[in-house]
């Protein structure tokens, strides 16, 4: 077992949008201002869920239609101060082979991330390296950039124009192009809905600037405080014709987990 | 897996995971000593976890019981409990009561460092697999590390090969009757202090640890049949160390230890390196290398296969849905140019069948230290079901 990621941080910011409470600002004329507002009222809108639990059922399929199953969980601790982003811990239930297999990760803005991954058979804690950004994540078609490159800081961001998509959302497209280093990316293609302010779509270009992996996000949940939750990521590779589904469990805020539940102590704690 | 109130594990639970492994061990030499046997061996292993966690998360027991039986050796035939843990958190502190498994250190090939655990050294010879250690251990917890003392009140003798057994040295070691330096028995009880800590790219361990040592000095018998086993005291300082940086890990450990007054260094330092997505595609390969020192006088202490040698690894990671993972690697003598190979393949082949291949090769080129092992060369197939 290779390195983790916290797909709830991709809820979170990617996904993530004011409440709906919330007045909608007027937003610049300038493309990349606009966009730039775009991404951050989707950020802003998360601040102040504290930590959150959720499980998560992973399935990927290949061209054929086979398919394999992990199960896991993923914690996550809001990010405080600047240039840090939120820690997650993600902990594998299934294949069974692999059950308490563990990776802790630190993302900061600028900074490469911290990763620590636990090996449950010798109980070792492993820092390991974060360059990997654009390897397949325990075999899906994320990488580990989609699951963890997802703070504000990490794009430039550009409005390119307001559409409406097949079920009829109506949304900001807007091109975010990658600042850190080792992306695998040259740009993607992200679709804020204009009402809930959710990501709904992300389109990934690759090296070439052929359009190869396209995220939906769909079956949004409100949660109290203005949280909004998808419960349902489809991640397609159009190259190898392979999907990966992520499917949620309602997400639990209120359990209330702190800094020690996310040190490389706390990988064991399963 | 039984996976009871399972959708509520977010918070606590119970996991139950049984898991029977079959496996086969080849070896195509004959045997160098009278009494071992000669060709396959097979073994079956029981196993697994139970995993509970209290609702608020505070509190977890972990229980790991593990048979095997082997067809060839009956010192290969035992039961261990690997783990049999109580474990609760309150703020900052945490404490662990019962039988549990402990890893120090950052190296790949061996962990000069570690020390809690005795090895099961019948299980395999490469200081993976442990048997499990009563232990207390108290943690506290601060922002940049955490702080564990240990008080380990119990000594687990070595499992070593039986007379029948491959990979043992000659004449065969009877344990089961070990001979103790402190107190004479194995209740004279361990302390250790260690402190782990996270500086930016550094992962720092500090450790202190007095008891008895882990390492059996072979005592011929009178008439030369057999060895038997002593466990002398043991009081140690050491460091690991693990610099992370981009796809190079540089690592350390090292250990300056005092066995009943035989004073000594022993080291392992090294790096390793990876390529991540080779040529487009998802596979990484990572190159380890790593050496070690140990500069006890040989013929005074316990067989050490490390003296002054040099690990060679490469792990290559595919990234696939079936978790392969393919380590091929070895052990040179500098000072003898004996060699110790081995080629280690796992790959899930069904949602809840492990498949495990390694090879192992020895070749003393004339050293004396791996003699022993010269005809021992093997290959293992094991496969392990989950329930």
């Amino acid at each position: 077992m290779k390195t983790l990621f916290k797909p709830l941080l991709l809820i979170s910011v990617w996904a993530s949008a004011a409440a709906s409470s919330q007045p909608s600002a007027t937003l610049p004329e300038d493309p990349k201002a606009r966009g730039y507002a775009i991404a951050e009222r989707s950020d802003r809108s998360d601040a102040g869920f504290g930590s959150s639990s959720v499980r998560l059922t992973m399935t990927l399929a290949d061209r054929l239609g086979r398919e394999t199953v992990r199960e896991l969980q993923i914690d996550t601790l809001e990010k405080k101060g600047e240039g840090n982003g939120d820690r997650a811990m993600t902990r594998f239930f299934s294949p069974p082979d692999v059950e308490g297999t563990a990776l802790l990760s630190h993302a900061h803005i600028l900074e490469s991330d911290d990763q620590w991954l636990y090996l449950p058979a010798l109980r070792r804690v492993k820092r390991i390296s974060s360059s990997n950004k654009s390897g397949p994540f325990v075999g899906s078609e994320f990488a580990f950039e989609d699951l963890t490159a997802n703070e504000l800081g990490k794009y430039a961001y550009t409005y390119l124009g307001t559409e409406t998509l097949d079920d009829g959302t109506e949304v900001d497209k807007v091109l975010c192009e990658p600042l850190y280093e080792r992306s695998g990316y040259t740009k993607l293609h992200c679709y804020f809905d204009t009402e809930i302010y959710q990501s709904r779509k992300v389109e990934f270009f690759d090296r070439g600037g052929l359009l190869f992996k396209t995220l939906e996000l769909t079956d949004y949940q409100e949660y109290p405080g203005g949280y909004w939750r998808a419960h349902r990521q489809i991640m397609t590779n159009h190259l190898t014709g392979k999907t990966t589904v992520l499917d949620s469990e309602p997400y639990d805020f209120s359990v209330d987990l702190d800094r020690r539940d996310f040190e490389p102590a706390a990988l064991d704690a399963f | 897996m039984v996976a009871v109130a399972a959708s509520s594990y977010a918070r606590g639970g119970t996991r139950i995971t049984p898991e029977i492994a079959l496996e086969a061990r080849w070896f195509p030499d004959d045997p160098q000593f009278e009494q071992q046997f000669d060709g396959l061996q097979a073994g079956v292993i029981f196993s697994g976890d139970l995993r509970w966690r209290s609702d608020d998360r505070a509190s977890r027991i972990r229980f790991e019981p593990y048979l095997r039986l082997d067809s060839q050796d009956t010192q290969r035939s035992y039961f261990d409990i690997r783990e049999a843990s109580w474990t609760h958190r309150r703020g900052d502190w945490e404490v662990l009561a019962g039988v549990g498994q402990v890893f120090w250190g950052v190296a790949e090939s061996r962990n000069v460092v570690d020390i809690i655990n005795q090895f099961d050294s019948v299980e395999d010879f490469d200081q993976e697999e442990k048997l499990g250690q009563p232990m207390l251990r108290l943690g506290r917890r601060f922002d940049r590390g955490t702080l564990e003392a240990y008080y380990l009140p119990y000594f687990r003798e070595q499992r070593l090969p039986g007379e029948e057994g491959r990979l043992r040295v000659d004449p065969f070691v009877q344990t089961g009757n070990p001979e103790f330096e402190r107190n004479g028995d194995e209740w004279a009880g361990d302390i250790a202090l260690r402190y782990a800590a996270t500086m930016d790219r550094f992962d720092i361990g500090l450790h202190g640890f007095h008891g008895t040592s882990r390492e059996a000095l072979f005592v011929p018998d009178l008439e030369g049949e057999r060895f038997t086993t002593l466990y002398q005291q043991r009081s140690q300082i050491g460091v690991d160390i693990q610099y992370t940086s981009g796809p190079w890990l540089l690592k350390a450990e090292g250990v300056a230890a005092d066995v009943s007054g035989d004073r000594f260094l022993s080291s392992v330092y090294g790096f390793e390196y990876t390529f991540f997505g080779v040529a487009g595609s998802p596979l990484d390969i990572g190159v380890i290398v790593e050496h070690f020192y140990d500069d006890r006088d040989s013929t005074e202490s316990p067989i050490t296969l490390f003296q002054d040698d040099v690990f060679l690894g490469v792990r290559m990671t595919p990234n696939d849905v079936y978790d392969t993972e393919l380590l091929v690697g070895g052990f040179l003598d500098t000072e003898t140019s004996a060699v110790i190979a081995s080629m280690e393949l796992t790959r899930r082949v069904t949602h809840s069948t492990l498949l495990e291949l390694e090879l192992r090769y020895f070749n003393d080129n004339g050293g004396a230290l791996v003699t022993f092992l010269d005809n021992d060369s093997n290959a293992l197939v094991r496969l392990t079901h989950y329930f």
